[in-house]
């Protein structure tokens, strides 16, 4: 099959790739530019596993094509932490136990940051809602919440 | 070997602990929250392949050919493998089975059974390969309702199988001709119809439950190489590389030692991680191409290949005295289990009742086969499904004879020195302390909101011990690695980790867990049914005694003294007493750097077969609200309660019962696997097969009850299984205190529940 050639930036740095034309994003992440901290649970656009933010916008992954992100800006878990430090909202979900297995964690992850973003003060249920689009199995949502509100907390400075 | 540690674990209720009970941040998740992690789908080898597997269009059918040439012809192709490259093994036995569950031999025995794969230098190119095998079908009539399996009439999977446990007089097995009942299994104390006699209130209703799926959110991923010599090495996501290998020798005829399993990170397993599936074909591809192999599952392919959890059909009947003292209890159970046997079903008549006294018991339980995908295990396999049921009759008896619902289940509880219906007496247990404190908290004391109902009910689970080899190495720096052959499913590593620091007197930080490949430790069984935390810390307590033993030895023999002379304090070698003389303290990093002029390496190593896990106990507590008009039911309050034994990172133990009781939620309310006549999933997505989502549940308040457990070293007990355990008989006494009737059906979907608000209201 025919591959198309794209450029596009990641975390801040400039990529070309070579993807077939079905190629979703999530596969050109994963496979063609080894950035496989953005997970698939699905595929199909209901688990969020493979939440990245494009041109500042949340997306699933495995629900745009490699050639659509020609020329975009692509933000993936792997370039949250500043160096050595991590952002709050991972210093949040580490100290408060809001992963179990781990599988869900870059997606929750990018989609909170998309959220605190919009809003830097949610309430519970905003976040709830918001992040209703990411699926955890292991945590029961509880403590995943709680790192949210708290990462919210410390990033207003209040 | 004897083991000192399972007949005196040291456990003492006053011991000044320092790092068990805190909570420390696990030493796996920097990696997880960077997504540095490698789980089994992020591994990349060179050369590596990609292989996918042709599955079942049909339910049942018998394969008449399968005509490969053309895939192969293919660019890009490098193998193809079918049943011809799989060694045969006679169907009706254990491997025999497990082989033709990996892939389809005679008969293809549901949709999505696999039936051929193919290894090719891309995705695309190996889907395109797929499309070009032939594969010719005989289609056979098909069953899916376990209950439709049992009758006389209906299509039988296995023309060899007889019943096991047949018994003249109950009409629904037989001995003499096929049948898809696999086993029948009788089990009971007392004498039931004396029992139900003396009852003065009797209830007695049929249930149903529908099978769910694990959802874990990583789908199967594994790579598989092949050496020239024929050893074979294999990345996988799994909760049992030893079980794996070792199965893995039997069906592929290899021996084990050639076979080396890494686990990954596991993205979840829940139980359904515990058997292989795509595992030996890519084996069997990665020998047939001489490359690399990587098998990665769609969703769908989870859905429809990969083991859900029994569907149940049961009938519960209960008995008791005005006073609330139960007589008799009785209870046939239906189990799912897919085209072959193995879903643990004997756990459910077990575990039913037990947590209450009950002098008449009679069980009779069946394990079906049908035209579904083979069950895998889930917390506490087989036992929510009938608790449910177990539970609502309780309760329903509760009110009949106007007792408070924890009074009527205190008056019959189990206390230590109980004996189960499965003649294992109990030592020290927490169901009582469990209840008691289920019964003063906040949330069972206040007024039940306005509109809402309030359920309760209670669960068990044995807990499990087992095979464990682990060993311990302290570096010349002084710091610890230990060595595990468990898997880490939520997070045991760091739990380990704090116990090793505690005994050593380090701090957690200088302890640091891998996880082992097969070649590297004694056979390690299954990390499930609440195990490894418990059996892990047995064992790392063994090994960090010893490496204290040692060490003592070496500060004797650096100081010239007798070894009795030495004792360990607060991490650190002192004299005994001033008789032995004035020496400077020892550290465990002063004695570990001088191994080049003591006797070598400081390690230690632990194998043995774990006794004494104490049983777990929960009461769970919920509030819901139904809205009558749509049939949509909200989870307004949830509150777990669950004896611990001891919590050893208290956070790691709630999120156990929180994410326990948001699966129990997904069960009770939504999660099912839906058939259409044609014998195919028709859900087999996130989308379709819906599990809970943040906004669909609220907080989960937890109450971690600690009932030490003498037998091990810090009293612990497994907290993994309990939590699913009450979830959907508590949700289903809250929905019928709610609305006045009581679902005894699952999932409580809206639709079900407006069925049932109509009933009611035809009738009033
Ligand atoms: S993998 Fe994209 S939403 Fe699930
Ligand atoms: S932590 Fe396992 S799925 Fe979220």
């Amino acid at each position: 099959m025919k591959k198309h050639h794209i450029t596009l930036s990641v975390n801040g740095d400039d990529y070309d790739a070579l993807v077939e034309p079905q190629q979703t994003l999530l596969d050109t992440l994963r496979d063609t530019l080894m950035l496989t901290g953005t997970k698939e649970g699905c595929a199909t656009g209901d688990c969020g596993a493979c939440s990245v933010i494009v041109d500042g916008t949340l997306q699933c992954a495995c629900l745009m094509l490699g050639v659509e992100a020609n020329g975009a800006k692509v933000e993936t878990i792997e370039g949250m932490a500043k160096g050595e430090k991590l952002h709050p909202l991972q210093k949040a979900i580490l100290e408060h136990n809001g992963l179990q297995c781990g599988i869900c964690t870059p997606g929750v992850l990018m989609a909170a940051k998309a959220l605190l973003e919009r809003n830097p003060d949610p309430t519970e249920t905003e976040t709830r809602f918001w992040l209703a689009g990411n699926l955890c199995r292991c945590t029961g949502y509880d403590k995943l919440i709680k790192s949210v509100l708290v990462a919210a907390k410390e990033m207003r400075g209040a | 070997m004897a083991h000192d540690i399972l007949d005196n674990s040291g456990f003492s209720a006053d011991r000044k602990l320092k790092i068990v009970g805190t909570n420390p941040i696990k030493h796996d998740g920097w990696d997880k929250v960077t997504g540095a992690a490698k789980f089994s789908s992020d591994i990349v080898l060179p050369g590596m392949l990609v292989g996918k597997v042709l599955r079942s269009p049909h339910a049942h059918a018998v394969i008449k050919s399968i005509d490969t040439s053309a895939a192969e012809k293919l660019s890009g192709v490098k193998a193809v493998v079918t049943r011809a490259d799989f060694p045969e093994i006679k169907e009706g036995t254990p491997y025999g089975d497990m082989t033709r569950m990996v892939i389809a031999r005679e008969k293809v025995y549901h949709e999505g059974h696999p039936v051929a794969a193919v290894a090719a230098t891309s995705e695309s190119i190996a889907k395109r390969a797929l499309k070009l095998i032939k594969v010719e079908y005989e289609v056979l009539p098909h069953v899916i309702d376990p209950v439709e399996a049992m009758k006389p009439d209906a299509p039988v999977l296995h023309a060899y199988m007889r019943t096991k446990g047949a018994k003249p007089g109950d009409a629904k097995v037989w001995a003499d001709k096929a049948s898809n009942v696999v086993e029948r299994y009788e089990l009971g104390v007392g004498d039931v119809a004396k029992g139900f006699a003396e009852a003065e209130f009797v209830v007695e209703h049929v249930y149903d439950t529908k099978p769910m799926h694990q959802g874990y959110i990583e789908p199967q991923s594994c790579v598989a190489t092949a050496s020239e010599e024929g050893e074979v090495e294999l990345w996988c996501c799994t909760q049992a590389p030893f079980v794996y290998r070792d199965r893995l020798s039997e069906i592929l005829k290899m021996d084990s030692s050639k076979i080396k399993v890494q686990q990954s990170e596991l993205g979840g397993g829940f139980g359904g991680k515990t058997a292989f599936y795509a595992e030996p074909i890519a084996i069997q591809l990665a020998r047939k191409a001489r490359r690399p192999v990587k098998i990665t599952f769609t969703r769908s392919e989870v859905f429809r290949g990969t083991g859900p959890v029994s569907g149940t059909q049961s009938r519960i009947k209960i008995g008791c005295r005005k006073d609330g003292t139960i007589t008799a209890a009785e209870a046939e159970l239906v189990f799912q289990t897919g085209p072959y046997s193995g879903s643990a079903f004997t756990n459910a008549p077990q575990a039913m009742f037990t947590r209450y006294d009950l002098p008449n018991v009679k069980t009779v339980s069946y394990e079906v086969v049908s035209n579904r995908p083979k069950v895998a295990s889930f917390r506490a396999p087989c036992v929510p499904q009938v608790v449910f049921g177990v539970e609502d009759v309780m309760s329903e008896l509760a009110t009949k004879i106007g007792m408070d619902q924890i009074e009527f289940r205190l008056k019959n509880a189990m206390a230590d020195g109980a004996t189960t219906i499965y003649a294992e007496k109990f030592g020290k247990i927490g169901f009582i302390e469990t209840l008691e404190a289920a019964k003063n908290c906040e949330h069972y004391k206040s007024p039940v909101p306005k509109g809402c109902g309030r359920g309760i009910s209670t669960g068990f689970w044995f807990n499990r011990g087992g095979e464990t080899s682990s060993s311990l190495q302290v570096a010349p720096d002084g710091s610890v690695t230990i060595t595990l052959g468990t898997a880490d499913v939520a997070g045991s590593r760091i739990s380990i980790s704090m116990m090793v620091a505690e005994e050593l007197g380090i701090p957690v930080d200088k302890v640091r867990a891998v996880l082992a490949d097969t070649h590297q430790l004694g056979f390690n069984r299954v990390t499930a049914g609440s195990r490894t935390t418990f059996s892990q810390g047995v064992v790392l307590v063994d090994c960090s005694r010893k490496v204290i033993k040692e060490m003592a030895g070496r500060a004797a023999r650096i100081w010239k003294v007798p070894e009795e002379g030495v004792m360990f304090e607060d991490g650190m070698f002192r004299p005994a007493s001033t008789n032995v003389g004035e020496f400077k303290p020892l550290s465990i990093a002063d004695i570990a750097k001088q191994t080049t002029n003591t006797e070598g390496a400081i390690a230690a190593r632990s194998d043995m077969n774990v006794t004494g896990a104490g049983p777990g106990f929960g009461c769970h507590i919920v509030d819901v609200k139904v809205d009558e008009e749509t049939g949509f039911t909200e989870i307004v309050r949830y509150t777990v309660v669950e004896d611990a034994g001891k919590a050893i990172h208290p956070l790691q133990v709630e999120g156990q019962f929180q994410g326990g009781a948001v699966q129990g939620i997904g069960w009770a309310l939504n999660e099912e696997y839906i058939f259409g006549t044609d014998g195919k999933m028709q859900n087999p997505g996130f989308l379709d097969y819906r599990m809970p989502v943040a906004s669909d549940v609220p907080n989960i308040d937890t109450i971690i009850v600690e009932v030490p457990n003498p037998k091990h070293p810090y009293g612990l007990r497994g907290v993994g299984e309990v939590p699913v355990v009450p979830t959907m008989a508590a949700i289903a006494n809250a929905i019928g205190n709610c609305i006045g009737i009581r679902p005894r059906s699952l999932p409580m979907s809206p639709p079900r529940l407006l069925k049932l608000l109509k009933e009611k209201k035809g009738k009033a």
